[in-house]
């Protein structure tokens, strides 16, 4: 028998491009396109539990002490002086503190340091900044304090890299940002938070 | 008159789906607490958005408040936590993690939360060696 040339229906589908204008609305729907934005901040490493605990000793020259009591007021300490200061003047106060250009005694000390691509600097890496804030500090006090030491950092490694590479630090290589990092290290310490002064 | 051929028009439109799919994230969770972010000059993109786990902290929402009361409270996934079960959320959230050590929380605060609810969860946290924090936050203009 012959065989008969049938020709297959064509499926009609002139409706999947509505079946997929749907899903596609569906997902745009359901999907947040928003960027999430936020300040990154790392942690220090747990404290091992087999090591007695190791207070550094911290020379009080090199400590910067950046606290928050329980009404957000901020309250700033070095050598040289102490007392409540305000938001705005904390950025300055720490690449002031940070940077010791003068080589002033009663801020950080400064040594020499070998950094590659650097050559021979004279750094204050010893430096180290305490925040510490109170139970009922206000969330929004600390993460401003924390946003001005982030911006102070950056500030610093800035000048640093238009002056050495003529390039601001984010257009940098990894071994460029490297060498800026170890002259100015991020030195923030969080101790454990105190109950001092006007808890609620 | 000759009709315009369509029959690649659902090709074209599964193009722009599979787009919006790849670029997008589905909304995990629904909130239970209310917080707006602090403000900021700093602040980096989040990227890579399946290293990062999410961790909410502000008032129960006006519909859970008749129940909850307005106290502070942390949700993880999609209940109300403490701050102590932190670490099973890390551990949970780090299975199935292409490599661990990337592994960044977020944590998203109402601006007037009291500092103690923090500090918790970033003890916690330090003790499940998630170190890698994001401080969730709108940019300043």
């Amino acid at each position: 028998m012959a065989k008969k040339k049938k020709k297959m229906p064509g499926l009609n589908t002139s409706s999947t491009a509505d079946i997929s204008f749907m899903l596609l609305i569906f997902f745009l729907v359901t999907t947040s396109m928003d960027t999430d934005m936020g300040l990154a901040r790392r942690l220090p490493q747990p404290p091992d539990p087999d090591q007695e605990d190791a207070q550094v000793d911290i020379k009080a020259r090199n400590i910067l002490y950046v606290r928050l009591n329980a009404s957000g007021q901020l309250w700033i300490k070095d050598e040289t002086t102490s007392g409540y200061g305000d938001m705005k003047e904390l950025r300055q106060r720490v690449k002031d503190f940070v940077k010791n250009e003068q080589n002033y005694s009663k801020w950080p000390e400064k040594h020499v340091k070998i950094i590659d691509l650097l050559g021979r600097c004279v750094v204050t890496d010893k430096h180290v900044i305490s925040v510490q804030t109170d139970r009922g500090t206000p969330y929004d006090a600390y993460f401003q304090v924390q946003n001005e030491l982030v911006a102070a950092y950056s500030e610093l490694r800035n000048e640093l890299s238009k002056e050495k590479f003529h390039r601001e630090y984010q257009y940098l290589s990894d071994e460029e940002k490297k060498a800026i990092r170890d002259y100015y290290p991020q030195n923030i310490s969080e101790a454990e938070p105190k109950k001092y002064g006007g808890t609620q | 008159m000759v009709e315009m051929n369509t029959s690649s028009l659902p090709d074209l439109i599964f193009t722009i789906l599979f787009f919006f799919m790849m670029v997008t994230t589905m909304r995990e969770v629904t909130l239970k607490v209310k917080f707006v972010v602090p403000q900021g000059t700093e602040l980096e993109k989040l990227e890579k958005k399946s290293a990062v786990s999410f961790i909410y902290v502000g008032p129960p929402t006006d519909q859970l408040r008749a129940q909850m009361g307005s106290g502070t409270r942390i949700q993880l996934n999609d209940r109300y936590a403490e701050p102590r079960e932190v670490m099973d959320f890390v551990a949970a959230e780090r299975q199935g993690m292409r490599n661990e050590a990337d592994q960044i929380i977020s944590i998203k605060a109402d601006q007037h939360t009291q500092m103690g609810y923090i500090t918790d969860i970033k003890e916690v946290l330090r003790k499940s060696w998630a170190l890698r924090l994001n401080y969730s936050a709108s940019r300043r203009n």
